[in-house]
This record gives structure tokens, C-alpha cells and sequence, in this order.
């Protein structure tokens, strides 16, 4: 049996000791009538059999070594240099559980605490957690850290509706037994001064993003004065970031954010289809014991040599029951562990030119497609690799027609979020993407320009 | 390795650097001057810098592939490399989440099918594979009880959620989590629910009651039929916590034995490796009557004449989602690998070995130490205490320390919370007689070590690459980064 390493006679001489006739009597707990029920199953493969069926399976998908991708909205191709997955892929690391026992545990401990540091060297903020699941979750953490914060009595939560759609969700999900009110998705989007003026007494934290979700970055001037409007009536100011913009933007520390919070997947990680990814959380320091998700610390040992532990665990389930902050135990160490070697690995250098090649290749494949008839640059605000593009079609058909003739997939279709938004793709263009590609793109729009989506036959099925 | 590795800041050298970009190839566009930050704070190190500190960084820490890690409630099995494999083919890695269904119908075949799998290995109607881990799947199923309760039943009265006094600490903390209160139910001697305690609670405030089945004593319920009898005639529901699933894979199905909803850690008992920490996967798996409710988008089966067509759905009535995309992929590829490899005879087998390795090293260590329950046949862990006679001094967290000296992980300490002294030892069924055996020896040394030389225990570990740690002093003076130029 596979992965079963005892023998039928180590079995035997086990049961003996044990004073049993047969492993069935070691079951007898189990209600007679239930027990060793079928299970309905694939008849079991070997491993070179599973391997040739998975392979099949993978390549019945569009993957990024075949295709150009124009596509982000919350997960995005990024390069990952090789020494990440190497470091990941040492058993030590990968085969370890929670680091309980740190004496055994350092090469996690010590890893995370870096982590922790990176990213607070990188917004600018006094404390980071080891983790939350994703964005979206970490997101919905911040809210519950800002009603703790205010001993649940603030039942109000400011959030833009260019928080990303999906993050905005899960926060719902979260709140649904909080009674809370939630308000400003109906605010015109990118006016933070109507988020301002939804702030009151009751609001216990404003959460925008910045970038937005439609690629849209905001000034330091401008958040610092939302964050000093938040401030005003207490609430917590809390940001939703991109890492990779933090390359060369202002960070959230630099304009008085509280929490902040991300997607850390473009930190090392390819975009497998949505997961595991890398909840960011950090925030200022008087808020430390109010905070959700684990924290490693660095203390030394009984010969006074440096070592880090798991700390301030009284915040945690397992210590604190139903009064602590969060339920989380498991969180994504691995993934910050991928991250902590990207961003050693770029450094402040690396990181500021895969932002500053991200924002130009953006800009110039802005500016390509708002020469073209037809098409729309709606982004006539700052944006750094995400743009707003209004198609002369319903953005299915434009991105039926990419995949179909030019190999290509286009942007994310924001009516899906946004009804006025009809026809409008958001794109997004990083530094994996080379001039060729985009050049490719923009033929392809142009094509589209020039009435191909009429001509061209359609043989997908229909969905 | 011996002594402290510096940190990555530490051996940071201005001006020097690990990376490699392409140059930039279409003309550059302006960056307006007030977005741009005038320090950036990442350590400047060469890539031969960054392996060798995390490869000696990964030397200090102890892992699977190392040795024997009986971590209780963690199953801590052997992680397979072929899942490894898998997971990193590029036609899984490199795919966008929101990439045209069209275009990954091998992804969502295999999501598709791995929800099919998790349902029928527990007897249920329906699998979300959204949730990101167990505690994150717990909150799942508790709001959706919530929500058919409140609003399907129209009962929003029931607000209680009755948890045991030996489970986890993610049960009650998710029960605050969902806006709901927490009740505690004593055990009986036996180590089940105490059913008349349980009875007295019983009214129409009662939501539900969270159970981990075997429980955290690595005992099965001897009553749970009454149990869960009792729970749904009051009107309530039964959560089921599988963090202990391993003990019943093809010996039981908890959706037959009336658990409504549930989730399933598959970085414990479908072999994915637990990252340090995470990721995990914690999929909720439930009956038809809270199948709407579920988190997603799922993926569902549209039967065509000479293909299935896969497609996102989202059920009609759920909570909503739980987190951005559909849950963490990568991790799925590693229990579906799993499960197609075992089947039906391979899934019993690992429940059968597991509980026979639990209950031979509980035979072996219950005459050397207190094991409360011992009386009783475990599952798949069980409870020793860390009391040795003629040693009043040692308690379980020196036993715990020293095992380290003879090259095993500890078992998981002081819990459950019921159990003073508590030493949950899970072997899991990837571990060998003569590994059972050896620990089983250790045991037995460490205990005569604490009646002959105590201090070797007291000042445990010895071999490990740091002695043992100041928490205290961790938490009194929490230093929780150190960034050069930056205040702690």
C-alpha cells in the first residue's frame, strides 16, 4: 500500500501487543450499521499513470508560456526569479507545521520575521503579520480589527467602491452576523472626498485602495487628507495596496494609514489559478494587541543567543477561545517565506524597476490604443498598470476574437462590476510583457477597429 | 548549524544586487515626482547571498522529511513528492484565475472532480473548495448554519452554538467570529459529550452544536447518533470539525452519521504539506439542505453529447464568498494527486494504519506515562500526560524539550485544555513499527532521565541550533522586525 510502510507481519505483532485479534476490533466505537461504508472512487493509478493523466489536464489549459496575457484585476504575471521556488522547495521548510516548538522551528521563524520586516520596510508601517489567507480575507480582518479597536461599538464602515470587487465581497461575507452598515459604494468612484463625508462618529474605518482597482493611484496629498478626515472622527483609515507599486509610490505610512493590507502574490508567486495566495496586514503599533493572525518576534535564548518565537498569542483562538481577535490558525508562512526571498532577491533596486517597467509599458500601451478609432483610454487619471479601456464591443467578443486570431487574452470586463461600465475592459500590462506582444495587441484592436469582429466565424461553444 | 544566522539585512551590502530584468524596450512615460517615495528600505544582497542564508536558515528547522513529528491534531504525514510535481506543472501554475472558462476547462475539471471526491468519501451532497484553510472552512460552515437557520427556517432567534470543552480554540473563536455566542459542554468520564449536561441546554436558542469527531481525545463518540439525534430534534444543526478525519476514511461517512455540514483540512488528512504554517485548504463539504447556502463560485458539470463542459455557478442562496478566486488551487492539485493515487482500498487503509499505530504507541507509552482514556480503544492520536512518578518537578513541557535531544518533533503540548499535563500524540499511518518503537524507547529513557538527572530535562533541548527561548521576554518587549533605519 502506498506510503504505508509496515509490513503485514510488523502489522500482526503490532495487533498482538495491542491485545487485539484484528485492526476491524480497533473500531468498534463506530456505529456497526455506518461502518465500512464504498466509496465510489477512480481505481487507483500509479504515480507515472497520474502524472500522464494530470499533464493531459494541464494542458487542456491556455497557460502564460503559450499565450500573452493583458489581464490582472487582483492576481498578476509578474516574474519570479528561480531562487524562490528553489528556497520553497526545501523539505524542511515545506514538511514543517506551525512553528510551535521554535527551538526546532527557527528556519520558519526566522524567515517570517524577515518578512515581517520587508514588508514593513515596504509601506512604511510599524508591524507586519506572518499572514492572512489573500487579499479579500485580510481586507474583512481589517474591518473586524477596527471594531475591536473600538470595543465593537462602531457599527459603520466606509468603503470605496473601487475596493476590488471581490475583496468588497468578502467583507459582506465576514460582517453578515456584525449588524454593521456599510456605505459608500454608491459614491462616485475615485472622489475621495465623498468617501470623507460618509465619515461619522459611528464609522469605526474607511477602507480604500490605492492603486484602485481601476489602476487609479491617488496622491499622498490626497489620501493624507482622507486619512486626516478619518482621523477626525476616530475611524481607522485603512488601505488596500499593490505591492509592486510600492516600488516607487509613496507608502501608506507616509499618509497616516493604520492598516494596510494586499494581495502579496505578485511577491513571488505565479498566478495558479487563484491560490494560495498572500493576505498582507500590517499597521501602527498602538493597534498591536487588537491585531488578527500570527506575529513572530525575536527574543534570545538561555544562553542569551538571538532567536525568534511566535508572540503575543494571547490575541489567538488557541490561547483566547471566543474572546480572541480572529479565528485564524493556519495561515500562508510558505507564501511569505516565497516573498520574503522575492523581495531580497530584487531589493530596492529590483523592485523599483519592475514597478517603473510596469508603468511604462502601461503608459505606452495606453497611449498606442487611444489612437486607435473606436477605442477609449477612460483612464485620464494617474494610473500606474491597470487602465480603463472603452471597446467598440461587449468585452466578451473583443476577448474571444484576441484569444482566437492573435493567441492573446485581454482584459478583465468591468460591467461585471460596474453596469455604466458597459463595454469597458480593464488592462494590464507588467514587465513580462514585451513590446512585441503589445504591439501585437494593438494590431488586434486595430483589426477590431476595422469592423474584423463582424467578419470573423465564431467556434466556441456556447457558455 | 550552530549559532544565529544573520539576517537578510544583515548581510546587505549597499549598491549590490541578486536580479535580473529585461530593458525597458518602448519609450519611457513621465512619473509625476509627488508619487514617488524617496526611500525604499529592501536589503541589497546577490542572489549566491539569498540561497545560502535560506537554504542554512531552512538547516534549523525540522520538517517531515526529517523525522517523526506525532504533532497531535496536525497529522502530520508524509508529504508525497509526486503531489509536488504535480502542482507545479505550468499548465496549473501559470494560468489566471479570471482567464475565459474556455480556457481552463483542466482546471476546472479537476476542482470539479476533487469537490465530486470529498463528497462521497463523507457521505455528503456538496463541496465548496473556497475556503483557505480549516478555521477559515469553520466559519463557512457556521455562517451558513446561521444563515438556513435565521433565514431559510426563519429562526433567528437561535443564536447559541454549543462547543465541547475539548475542542479546538478556532471553534469558539469562530462562533464569535459569525456574531454568534458560545455554550461549553463538560465531557463525561468516558471522554464523550456529557449528554445530560448537553440536554440541559437544549432549547430553541440552540443554532447548532460544533463537533470534532473523534474528538480531540482521539476518542469516536460512543453516543454520537443520540447525540446528533438530539441536536436536530431541538432544532438544531451539527458542525462537523475534520480535523481528525483521518481516522475515518472509508471506515464511516460523517454525513451518515448526521453531521450537516463540515469541513476537511486537506493539508492534514489528503497529504498536501502544511508550508510551516500554511497553506492549507479547508473545504466544506454538506448536505442538501445547505448546499445553496455554500460559498462560491463552484464549479458545476454541463453534460454534452460528446464532452462535459465545465462552469462557474454560484449557489443560489450562499453566504457569499469567502475569499477572492476560488480557493487555493495549487493545494487541490496535491489531494486530488493523493486521492487518485489510493482509492477506495488506499483511503481505508491509511484510516486502519493510522488508528493501529495510534493505538499500539499509546500500548507502549501507557506504562510509562498516565494516559486518562487508556482504558479506552483510540482512533488515530490519543492523550498521554507528562507526569512521571518520583519526578514532582517535570512537567510536559520538558518531556516535550527533551525529545527533541533524541531527533523527534514533540508531540503538541498542553492541549486538549481538559487533559493537565496533555501530550497528543499522532502518529499518523506513514510511520513505521521501528519508528514507533523508537519513540516508545525515548519515552521511556526520558522518563527515567527525569528521576535520575531532571536537569537534563529541565534545560532541554541540548542538540537543537538555539537552547530553549525567552517568551516572556518576547512578549513583554515585542521586537517584531528590525529594518535598519526604521524604528522598532
Amino acid at each position: 500500500m502506498v506510503y504505508i510502510p509496515n509490513t503485514d507481519a510488523e502489522r500482526e505483532e503490532m495487533l498482538r501487543t495491542i491485545g487485539v485479534e484484528r485492526i476491524a476490533d480497533l473500531f468498534h466505537d463506530v456505529p456497526e450499521p455506518y461502518r465500512n461504508p464504498r466509496l465510489n472512487l477512480p481505481q487507483p493509478l500509479s504515480e507515472a499513470e497520474i502524472l500522464a493523466e494530470l499533464r493531459d489536464m494541464s494542458e487542456a489549459n491556455a497557460d502564460l508560456d503559450h499565450v500573452a496575457i493583458f489581464l490582472g484585476a487582483g492576481s498578476y504575471h509578474h516574474f519570479v526569479p528561480s531562487v524562490v521556488d528553489m528556497v520553497i522547495s526545501r523539505s524542511e521548510f515545506y514538511t514543517a507545521y506551525t512553528p510551535y516548538q521554535p527551538e526546532v522551528s527557527q528556519g520558519v521563524l526566522q524567515s517570517l520575521f524577515e518578512y515581517q520586516s520587508m514588508i514593513c520596510a515596504l509601506t512604511e508601517m510599524d508591524v507586519a503579520n506572518s499572514s492572512h489567507y489573500d487579499g479579500a480575507t485580510a481586507t474583512a480582518e481589517a474591518v473586524i480589527m477596527a471594531l475591536n479597536v473600538h470595543r465593537r461599538k462602531r457599527k459603520r464602515v466606509v468603503m470605496s467602491p473601487t475596493v476590488h470587487p471581490m475583496y468588497r465581497q468578502t467583507v459582506y461575507t465576514y460582517t453578515q452576523g456584525m449588524n454593521l452598515t456599510i456605505v459608500g459604494e454608491d459614491a462616485p468612484r475615485h472622489d475621495l472626498q465623498a468617501l470623507a463625508d460618509l465619515i461619522d462618529d459611528d464609522t469605526c474605518c474607511v477602507i480604500v485602495q490605492n492603486p484602485d482597482f481601476l489602476g487609479r493611484m491617488f496622491t499622498p496629498q490626497e489620501m493624507q487628507a482622507l486619512a486626516d478626515a478619518a482621523h477626525a472622527h476616530k475611524a481607522l483609515f485603512v488601505v488596500v495596496i499593490d505591492p509592486i507599486s510600492l516600488g516607487f509610490m509613496v507608502p501608506p505610512g507616509r499618509y497616516d494609514a493604520d492598516i494596510v493590507v494586499g494581495e502579496g502574490q505578485s511577491l513571488g508567486s505565479l498566478p495558479q489559478f487563484g491560490g494560495p495566495y498572500l493576505g498582507i496586514f500590517a499597521f501602527k503599533k498602538e493597534y498591536v494587541r487588537k491585531s488578527s493572525g500570527r506575529l513572530v518576534g525575536e527574543t534570545v535564548d538561555a544562553e542569551g543567543k538571538r532567536g525568534y518565537v511566535i508572540t503575543l498569542s494571547t490575541r489567538e483562538q488557541h490561547i483566547r477561545r471566543e474572546k480572541a481577535t480572529s479565528n485564524i490558525c493556519t495561515n500562508e508562512a510558505l507564501v511569505a517565506i516565497a516573498a520574503a526571498v522575492y523581495m531580497a532577491s530584487m531589493g530596492k533596486e529590483g523592485l523599483r524597476r519592475v514597478a517603473e517597467l510596469s508603468y511604462h509599458k502601461a503608459h505606452y500601451a495606453a497611449k498606442r490604443i487611444a489612437e486607435i478609432e473606436g477605442f477609449e483610454v477612460l483612464s485620464s487619471w494617474p494610473f500606474f498598470k491597470e487602465f480603463v479601456v472603452k471597446c467598440p464591443a461587449p468585452v466578451q467578443e473583443i476577448n474571444d476574437y484576441l484569444i482566437e486570431e492573435w493567441g492573446i487574452i485581454g482584459g478583465y470586463d468591468l460591467s461585471q462590476d460596474y453596469p455604466d461600465l458597459e463595454n469597458a475592459m480593464l488592462l494590464c500590462v507588467t514587465e513580462m510583457n514585451d513590446r512585441e506582444e503589445i504591439d501585437a495587441l494593438i494590431s488586434a484592436f486595430q483589426e477590431i477597429a476595422g469592423g474584423a469582429l463582424e467578419s470573423s466565424v465564431k467556434f466556441y461553444l456556447p457558455t | 548549524m550552530r549559532g544565529p544566522e544573520p539576517t537578510i539585512y544583515e548581510i546587505s551590502s549597499p549598491g549590490r544586487r541578486g536580479f535580473t530584468l529585461p530593458e525597458l524596450d518602448v519609450p519611457e512615460a513621465e512619473i509625476p515626482a509627488e508619487f514617488v517615495r524617496d526611500r525604499l528600505l529592501l536589503p541589497e544582497v546577490a542572489e549566491v547571498d539569498v540561497v545560502r542564508h535560506f537554504v542554512r536558515l531552512s538547516q534549523k528547522n525540522f520538517g517531515v522529511d526529517i523525522g517523526f513529528y506525532p504533532l497531535g491534531s496536525c497529522t502530520m504525514k508524509y508529504n508525497p513528492k509526486v503531489n509536488e510535481v504535480a502542482a507545479r506543472l505550468p499548465g496549473f501554475t501559470k494560468i489566471h484565475p479570471l482567464q475565459d472558462p474556455e480556457l481552463v476547462q483542466g482546471a476546472m475539471q479537476l476542482m470539479y472532480e476533487l469537490q465530486q471526491y470529498l463528497a462521497e468519501i463523507t457521505g455528503f451532497a456538496a463541496t465548496s473548495l473556497q475556503p483557505a484553510a480549516g478555521a477559515h472552512g469553520e466559519l463557512t460552515g457556521i455562517l451558513m448554519m446561521r444563515k438556513v437557520i435565521h433565514e431559510g427556517r426563519g429562526e433567528p432567534h437561535r443564536t447559541k452554538v454549543l462547543v465541547p470543552d475539548s475542542a479546538h480554540g478556532t471553534n469558539p473563536a469562530t462562533t464569535t467570529m459569525s456574531g454568534l455566542q458560545v455554550v461549553e459542554i463538560p465531557s463525561d468520564k468516558r471522554g464523550n459529550v456529557d449528554l445530560n449536561e448537553l440536554k440541559k441546554h437544549l432549547d430553541d436558542t440552540v443554532l447548532g452544536f460544533m463537533l470534532t469527531n473523534p474528538n480531540t481525545l482521539g476518542l469516536f463518540d460512543e453516543n454520537l447518533l443520540e447525540l446528533t439525534r438530539l441536536v436536530h430534534e431541538a432544532g438544531g444543526l451539527m458542525y462537523g470539525d475534520g480535523a481528525n478525519l483521518n481516522a475515518l476514511l472509508g471506515i464511516a461517512k460523517p454525513g451518515e452519521l448526521g453531521f450537516d455540514v463540515m469541513h476537511i483540512n486537506l493539508h492534514k488528512t489528503f497529504s498536501t504539506p502544511h508550508g510551516g504554517g500554511g497553506p492549507g485548504s479547508g473545504p466544506v463539504v454538506c448536505t442538501e439542505e445547505l448546499a445553496p447556502y455554500l460559498p462560491g463560485p463552484i464549479v458545476d458539470a454541463e453534460e454534452h453529447d460528446d464532452h462535459v463542459h465545465y462552469v462557474w455557478k454560484m449557489p443560489e442562496r450562499t453566504i457569499g464568498r469567502v475569499k477572492a478566486f476560488w480557493g487555493n488551487f495549487g493545494v487541490m492539485i496535491k489531494a486530488y494527486t493523493y486521492i487518485r493515487m489510493l482509492g477506495e482500498e488506499g483511503l481505508r487503509a491509511v484510516a486502519e494504519n493510522a488508528v493501529l499505530n495510534a493505538n499500539y504507541l499509546q500500548t507502549l507509552i501507557k506504562d510509562v506515562y498516565p494516559v486518562p482514556y487508556g482504558f479506552r480503544t483510540c482512533m488515530h492520536e490519543f492523550v498521554a500526560q507528562g507526569k512521571i512518578e518520583g519526578a514532582p518537578d517535570v512537567h510536559a513541557l520538558d518531556i516535550a524539550k527533551r525529545l527533541i535531544d533524541y531527533g523527534f518533533h514533540p508531540p503538541t503540548m498542553y492541549f486538549p485544555l481538559i487533559v493537565p499535563e496533555a501530550l497528543m500524540i499522532e502518529p499518523t499511518e506513514t510511520e513505521s513499527k521501528q519508528t514507533l518503537d523508537a519513540f516508545a524507547d525515548a519515552m521511556k529513557k526520558i522518563a527515567e532521565e527525569a528521576r535520575t538527572h531532571p536537569e537534563l530535562l529541565k534545560t532541554a533541548p541540548h542538540e537543537a541550533p538555539v537552547r530553549r527561548l525567552d517568551e516572556v521576554r518576547a512578549a513583554r518587549h515585542p521586537k517584531l522586525k528590525d529594518v535598519p533605519g526604521m524604528e522598532d
